[in-house]
């Protein structure tokens, strides 16, 4: 009996897998948000699995700030084609053109908060009914109470005091006209599976996660790239450090880490020696106790 | 035992790549102190991070504590830290060298008792707190009674704020025999008892020198080492199929592959299986995991199938052996609990979601309702509301394909859906086919296991 044994890796990796599957069956129109960051391309080298040899039967979308980190993109880019994947790729910019929202004003305007009506555009342009995100619960105390299979009303908006619950491995994704569901295949994923998991897939990733140098300034103890949409405060100098990237988001809120990382190994030796956690570098998240419960009741990620 | 080492020490990819994975759930009454054992077993084990710790010791301080407040690290929730009260699970992750960790930490409230039994629905094993003041309780009676019925193989009774009682060994063992009194009645396959104090940190990742008298080992330490290699079905070959891929492409042009994860026993390629509920024969030709092809595939993997032949099989069908087969009916008999506000209507439709199948069923009779405190049965008022859990007949559209839920968690289990609302109102636990046709070993499970 003893050789039937999963490691816990291969255990997130079949249950992910379930999940993808499941997405597959019980949606019409379900799409993959990638984002170009670690979680959203081993959530899609997962789903190329489930369906291999066939092709991943859903779109990757991507809802691009304009802010992103140059990197991502081509790295997205690329990505799409070498999996064979359509993309759908929709502009914060647009949205804004089109007044459908506004641009944050201040230091560092962050265009963060307005995905959200671009995404919630795009899923109405689309129709699409599933949306599979790559959030883990361990990012936020928020998400750790989050289902896999998370309902949004015709608004986009979740309900955090009145989620379905979720037992066994029986996933109910009904539900009415106009209301869709976001999907987290890694939601028992932590940020060192998911580094462990590139590491044993071999899988590429945009270079932004290893060490180099970059121009950024230090606020309020993040550190923000040199970047056209940052307004710099007195006393404050761009200088050069050493960095690399823990998550990547929208370049102005996405702060660096100071380290000499540059090759996997050494990134998932510093993230086992990590003190702090990755969403400690989001500017985003430091807005207020319950900034990240606020955004996604009204439609976020 | 020594405490865990740092992280650092412990991730070398090889030993991380075979590190096995428990999870498990806290049950207890409020304020028995789930959510600061909970923190407790993170800050020792090194899983919390400086950020989210400075920010736990601001808003401590914000909060007017005193002590650093753990049980903030679970409340997640705006509602749940104005209250101070757990409301939704909450799940959390840590490591130690010997094992991965998923803690669902559930609260304690009566009308969250769906929360417990979602928690409860996935894990190996409970921790079931009890207060040293209070003893057992009604509370410590209906989680037990949930982790039974939800089949969790291994309860851990962790008797906390020892610190209040002077770590009083008469004290503890009155609680040992209150509790084993009581568990007696139900069908929990190992339950060990720990003297702690979440608070303090005694018994819980270090044993404590205050329990001298207390032979077994820490909680950490037995959560390190209890064994769950047999606590999946690798008897009963079953996969329900997902959905089935083909590629339609030159490359792969007659492929057909059955998708879906297996729920028991072993499946290898020359088996012969047999394809339910239509009962068609054919021979596994080749099995693929998410690392290529395998020469077996158990429980819980994710696989795809390929057969020597073209049979009319799609989601919701069943792979099983001729000569290992589920019950193939459209009678079902089980116990439910109920989530809803609106009580089940005696009578009433439900949309019945089982395995990959999903089908409309009709309530055909409501046998008792379990009076949970002292475990019987009541015939007479048998109206299933909130939180209430009762043993049901149902009547399904299609068959299914259902072993016992003490025999597969998986294709023993099944969730009800409201037709208008899509909510989620009940979970089902199938029973024992009727005693004369079940196991001799199984007959005294049926309601003290259920
Ligand atoms: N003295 C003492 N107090 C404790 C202990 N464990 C928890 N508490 C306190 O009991 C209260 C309730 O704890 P909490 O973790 O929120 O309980 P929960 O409702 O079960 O999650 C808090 O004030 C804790 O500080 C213990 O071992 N000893
Ligand atoms: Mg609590």
């Amino acid at each position: 009996m003893s050789s039937y044994n999963l490691t816990h890796l291969a255990q997130l990796e079949h249950e992910a897998i379930f999940v993808l599957r499941e997405v597959a069956a019980q949606f019409e129109r379900p799409a993959l948000l990638f984002s170009g960051g670690k979680d959203s391309i081993v959530m899609a080298r997962l789903a190329q699995k489930a369906f291999a040899p066939a092709r991943v039967p859903f779109p990757l979308v991507h809802v691009d700030t304009g802010h992103n980190f140059a990197e991502t993109i081509e790295y997205r880019d690329w990505f799409a084609a070498e999996i064979g994947a359509r993309l759908v790729v929709r502009y914060v910019e647009d949205s804004i053109k089109a007044g459908r929202c506004l641009e944050e004003k201040g230091l560092n305007p962050s265009r963060n908060g307005l995905q959200t009506v671009t995404l919630l555009d795009t899923i109405e342009e689309f129709k699409f009914d599933a949306c599979l995100g790559g959030a883990r619960r361990d990012e936020e105390k928020a998400r750790a109470k989050e289902r896999f299979f998370s309902h949004r009303d015709e608004f986009g908006q979740w309900d955090p005091k009145n989620q379905r619950p979720e037992l066994w491995n029986l996933f109910n994704g009904r539900k009415n006209q106009g209301e869709h569901f976001r999907v987290f295949p890694l939601s028992n994923w932590t940020e060192m599976d998911v580094w462990q998991y590139i590491a044993r897939e071999g899988l590429r990733i945009p270079s932004i996660y290893f060490s180099h140098a970059r121009r950024v300034v230090n606020r309020n103890g993040v550190l923000l790239a040199e970047s056209p949409y940052i307004t710099l405060l007195e006393g404050e100098t761009y200088e050069e450090r050493i960095v690399r990237y823990r998550t990547v988001g929208d370049s102005t809120c996405t702060g660096a880490v100071e380290s000499p990382a540059a090759t996997l190994g050494e990134v998932i030796q510093e993230v086992a020696s990590a003190r702090v956690t990755e969403r400690g570098t989001r500017a985003d998240d430091k807005r207020s106790e319950s900034a990240m419960e606020d955004r996604k009741k009204a439609g976020y990620f | 035992m020594s405490a865990p080492a740092a992280p650092a020490h412990v991730h070398t990819d090889e030993h991380y790549l075979s590190m096995d994975l428990l999870r498990f759930t806290t049950a207890g009454s409020v304020d028995d102190g789930k959510s600061t054992l909970i923190g407790r077993l993170l800050y020792d084990s090194k899983a919390i991070f400086e950020d989210t710790l400075e920010n736990l010791e601001r808003v401590t301080e914000q909060r007017g504590e005193e002590n650093l407040n753990l049980a903030l690290l679970t409340d997640g929730l705006r509602a749940e830290r104005e209250q101070g009260i757990t409301i939704d699970v909450a799940y959390r992750y840590f490591a130690t060298p010997r094992r991965k960790f998923i803690i669902a930490d559930t609260p304690g409230h009566i009308q969250y008792t769906r929360n417990m039994v979602t928690g409860a629905s996935t894990a190996n094993l409970a921790i079931i707190l009890i207060d040293a003041r209070k003893g057992v309780i009604e509370q410590t009676c209906r989680h037990s009674f949930i982790a039974s019925l939800l089949g969790i193989p291994h309860v851990v009774v962790a008797v906390n704020k020892m610190d209040l009682v002077d770590f009083s060994e008469v004290r503890f063992n009155e609680i040992v025999a209150q509790y084993s009194e009581f568990a007696s009645r139900l069908s929990i396959p190992d339950i060990k008892f720990i003297p702690i104090s979440a608070l303090h940190g005694d018994n819980v990742v270090e044993k404590s020198v205050r329990t001298p008298w207390y032979q077994g080992g820490a909680l950490l330490y037995t959560l390190e080492t209890v064994y769950i290699g047999s606590d999946l079905n690798h008897i009963d070959p079953r996969f329900s199929v997902q959905t089935v891929i083909r590629p339609n492409n030159d490359a792969h042009h007659d492929f057909r592959g059955f998708a879906g994860r297996v729920a028991g026993g072993v499946f290898k390629p020359g088996d012969e299986i047999i394809s339910l509920p239509s009962g068609l024969p054919a021979v596994i030709k080749s099995i693929h995991g998410p690392e290529g092809e395998l020469a077996e595939a158990f429980a819980p993997m994710s696989v795809v199938m390929t057969l020597d032949r073209e049979i009319d099989s799609s989601r919701g069908d069943l792979f099983a052996k001729a000569h290992n087969q589920p019950a193939v009916t459209q009678d079902v008999e089980a116990m439910v609990c109920w989530f809803s506000p609106a009580k089940l209507n005696p009578s009433g439709k439900y949309i019945l979601r089982h395995a990959t199948r999903e089908t409309k069923c009709a309530v055909k009779a409501v046998r008792y309702k379990v009076d949970i405190n002292t475990l019987r049965k009541q015939t007479e008022d048998v109206a299933i509301g909130m939180n209430d859990i009762g043993r049901v007949f149902l009547r399904t559209a299609v068959p299914l394909m259902t072993d016992p839920y003490k025999r597969n968690r998986t294709t023993g289990s099944f969730i009800l859906i409201d037709e208008f609302t899509n909510a989620t109102v009940g979970a089902g636990m199938i029973l024992w086919p009727e005693p004369s046709e079940r196991p001799a070993a199984a007959q005294f499970a049926d309601m003290g296991g259920l």
